[in-house]
């Protein structure tokens, strides 16, 4: 699905990720996890292609394509997915509309046709139900006055009606309550397919409990520096990123 | 809030350059350039009009030359050149339309163009239209329909025929030809418009609509709108207006005037999208208006514009409340692209007790434009219990362009209850981010935030419009975020 080679990329001339490896296969699901600034935000939003990030070396392919050469734009309609981690309000515009807009440019790019009024509406039922989401906040501005909750279950909601081939999502348990993060893993495991594959960025183990891992990586200072099978997870939460600088010190 | 297809949308955008800009090749009967008192008579004459008319004109055309031009508006041009306009100019027919049928082919593929088809009108809409081409209106369908209710609706020059007592009445008893030096330019020369009279208790059954078009070269649009509802009736008025691309100014000076008595309403909508100019500022619409309504007892004046047109445009909209609980409202987004100057926005006059306004005034800039908005708010004191509440927001789509807000409020009356809001923000890398990462192109991330910043304005205005506004703020926009 995707390969990632030595990926080395900076933010205002500061490197932040430093020769990075990962390969994930679709059917895969990947947690990534680190301490703060160790580059795990950097690298979501390197592979969604925000300008502000310059690559300096390194190759990425995704499905085949070189993902680095495409636009931001294209890579979505590849089938490239970000769960943001503070999803961006846009007054006025509702989420049914910003949905449409988007699955309508994915089937266009795709050479398909843009998709029924009823179809979208029975997609958006369905798919509104898998998250718990309140068929209300489909109507309202994209994100505007939702909670925190809300807003990632919203992503998910997102990410359930594009049906990426891979999913990324960047501290999508942040700020989420014990019953919000059940839904939301809830939603990750119903959409997961031998098609398709997830790369989970967090902080905590907590999700992990929700959403099995069929590997945790440990991202420290701009690489992977440790890979495991999902106790990995349980180990650091245990024992702390310490462990892993002293082992790295070693 | 439509069934108009993001794919229409990329359609329209295709198509990124003024669509407008076409000439129609329709034979005009134009008078030689220049102004004076024969000019004055002249068109006087041509439209065989009434002594009283006529020395309306003159006594405003004497009053004019006394004035000059106002400069305090935040905006810079040449000013124009009084004598190098045309004052008349007509499409060269000289009978009256009998039926839809009789309409010269070319003037009624200019208004196919235009996406006035007055035959799907007809049909589907029902949107009764008054077409102004240059200075003389050439079509006016639905009039009987509208007869039977009592509704005269017709261009301005017929109205002085037909309903001279009425249009005498009422005529500048809103906007006075003393009012303002382009307010007295165009008393003095105004060649056409729209005249509309709501009876007694009628709630017009469908929009009534006047579309614009300066079609002309070396000419200017003077037009005059009346519009005259009385007691308890309800009126929507819609009003849009194109003008062909070409490298010279040219001056659109018009008036509007709206009366509503007592317990009447009146919306009137205006989606203005004169020739802008080119990229690098040369030619375009210089738009200087005056629109004004006055208001009786518990009635309601409520105007919505959108404006996305003119090189220049200086207007305020604005509602006298002179009737006791009477309410005014305003509704606006002015885009301004490259670099077009737009200074607009309203001026409520609370006279009457328990009087209430509200302005909701929304600015895009983009390119190299100034976008002011400019308010009034006053309360006079007699005005026990006076409310009104301002929002004036500002949207920048680029670092070189300029936004303004010179609210001013005059409150004489303790009792009053006055709000005013303004923001200004930059278009969002992030909120664009978060689009292109679902998928959506730059361009149509733009129209969708756009069109989001803009809805309350946007709901204000009726269905068809709203869809064609939309089409007009996205494409005005196109490449502008830097």
């Amino acid at each position: 699905m995707i390969t990632i080679k030595n990926l080395h990329a900076t933010i205002n001339g500061k490197e932040i990720l430093k020769g990075l490896n990962l390969t994930v296969n679709a059917g895969e699901i990947h947690a990534i996890m680190g301490p703060n600034g160790a580059g795990k935000s950097t690298l979501a939003s390197v592979l969604a292609g925000r300008e502000d990030y310059e690559v300096t070396e390194g190759t990425v392919d995704f499905d085949g394509t070189d993902l680095l050469e495409m636009d931001t734009e294209d890579r979505a309609r590849e089938g490239l997915f970000l769960a943001f981690q503070y999803p961006v309000e846009i007054p006025g515009v509702s989420n049914i509309n910003f949905l449409r807009t988007a699955i309508n440019e994915i089937r266009e790019y795709k050479g398909k046709e843009a998709m029924s009024a009823k179809e979208f509406m029975a997609m958006v039922r369905e798919k509104s139900a898998l998250v718990e989401l309140d068929p209300k906040l489909a109507s309202r501005s994209v994100n505007e006055g939702f909670s925190g909750g809300e807003k990632k279950r919203n992503e998910i909601f997102q990410m359930a009606m594009l049906e990426p081939k891979l999913s990324i999502l960047d501290e999508t348990d942040s700020g989420l309550d014990i019953d919000a993060l059940r839904i939301v893993a809830n939603g990750v495991n119903t959409l997961k397919s031998d098609k398709n594959a997830t790369i989970i960025i967090t902080h905590y183990q907590r999700l992990l409990d929700h959403i099995i891992p069929d590997f945790v990586h440990v991202l420290y200072d701009g690489k992977i520096v440790k890979t495991g099978p999902k106790e990995l997870a349980l180990e650091l939460e245990e024992k702390g990123y310490d462990w892993i600088k002293e082992e790295m010190a070693l | 809030m439509s069934n108009y297809t993001e794919n229409e949308l990329a359609k329209d955008l295709e198509n990124q350059e003024y669509k407008f800009g076409f000439t129609s090749d329709i034979e005009s009967d134009t008078i030689e350039k220049g102004l004076s008192e024969d000019v004055i008579r002249f068109i006087s004459a041509k439209k065989e009009e009434p002594e009283w008319l006529l020395e309306y004109r003159l006594t405003a055309y004497r009053g004019w030359l006394e004035m000059t031009e106002p400069e305090w508006a935040h905006v810079h041009y040449k000013k124009p050149d009084f004598q190098d306009i045309s004052y008349y100019s007509a499409p060269n027919q000289t009978k009256k339309y009998e039926s839809w049928d009789d309409v010269d082919p070319e003037m009624k593929a200019t208004m196919a163009k235009l996406g006035i088809s007055m035959e799907e009108q007809k049909r589907l809409t029902g949107v009764a239209v008054d077409f102004v081409m240059d200075s003389v209106s050439v079509a006016t369908s639905f009039k009987s329909k509208l007869k039977e209710l009592g509704i005269i609706f017709c261009s301005f020059s017929e109205a002085v025929q037909e309903y001279p007592e009425l249009v005498r009445a009422n005529m500048g008893t809103v906007v006075p030809h003393t009012d303002n030096y382009y307010a007295a330019l165009n008393s003095a020369v105004f060649t056409d418009g729209s005249f509309c009279y709501i009876p007694k208790g009628v709630r017009c059954p469908m929009e009534l609509s006047t579309y614009f078009r300066i079609n002309q070269g070396g000419t200017g649009q003077f037009e005059r709108t009346l519009v005259v509802a009385d007691e308890g009736s309800y009126v929507s008025y819609l009003e849009g207006c194109t003008a062909p691309q070409r490298d010279e100014n040219q001056l659109h000076a018009a008036v509007v005037e709206l009366i509503a008595k007592d317990n009447a309403e009146i919306k009137y909508s205006t989606v203005q999208n004169w020739y802008p100019g080119d990229k690098n500022g040369l030619g375009g619409i210089f738009n200087f208006v005056t629109k004004r309504g006055i208001c009786g007892t518990r009635s309601k004046i409520s105007w919505t514009q959108v404006e996305t047109g003119s090189a220049v445009t200086w207007k305020y909209p604005s509602c006298i409340l002179k009737g006791d609980y009477s309410i005014g409202e305003f509704y606006s987004v002015a885009v301004t692209n490259n670099y077009q100057q737009a200074d607009t926005g309203t001026k409520m006059i609370h006279l009457g007790k328990g009087t209430k306004s509200t302005i909701i005034s929304k600015g895009i800039s983009a390119g190299k434009s100034q976008n002011s908005y400019r308010g009034l708010v006053q309360i006079h004191k007699n005005a026990d219990n006076a409310r009104n509440f301002s929002q004036c927001d500002s949207l920048l789509m680029t670092d070189e362009c300029g936004a303004h807000t010179f609210p001013y409020i005059e409150c004489k009356n303790s009792s009053a209850k006055i709000e005013h809001e303004a923001t200004t923000s930059k278009i969002g890398e992030d909120q664009i981010f978060y689009c292109l990462q679902r998928g959506i192109s730059e361009e149509k991330a733009i129209g969708l935030i756009v069109n989001g910043y803009c809805k309350e304005v946007l709901n204000q205005l009726p269905m068809e419009f709203a869809v064609e506004a939309q089409k007009l703020l996205t494409i005005s926009l196109e490449g502008s975020v830097g």
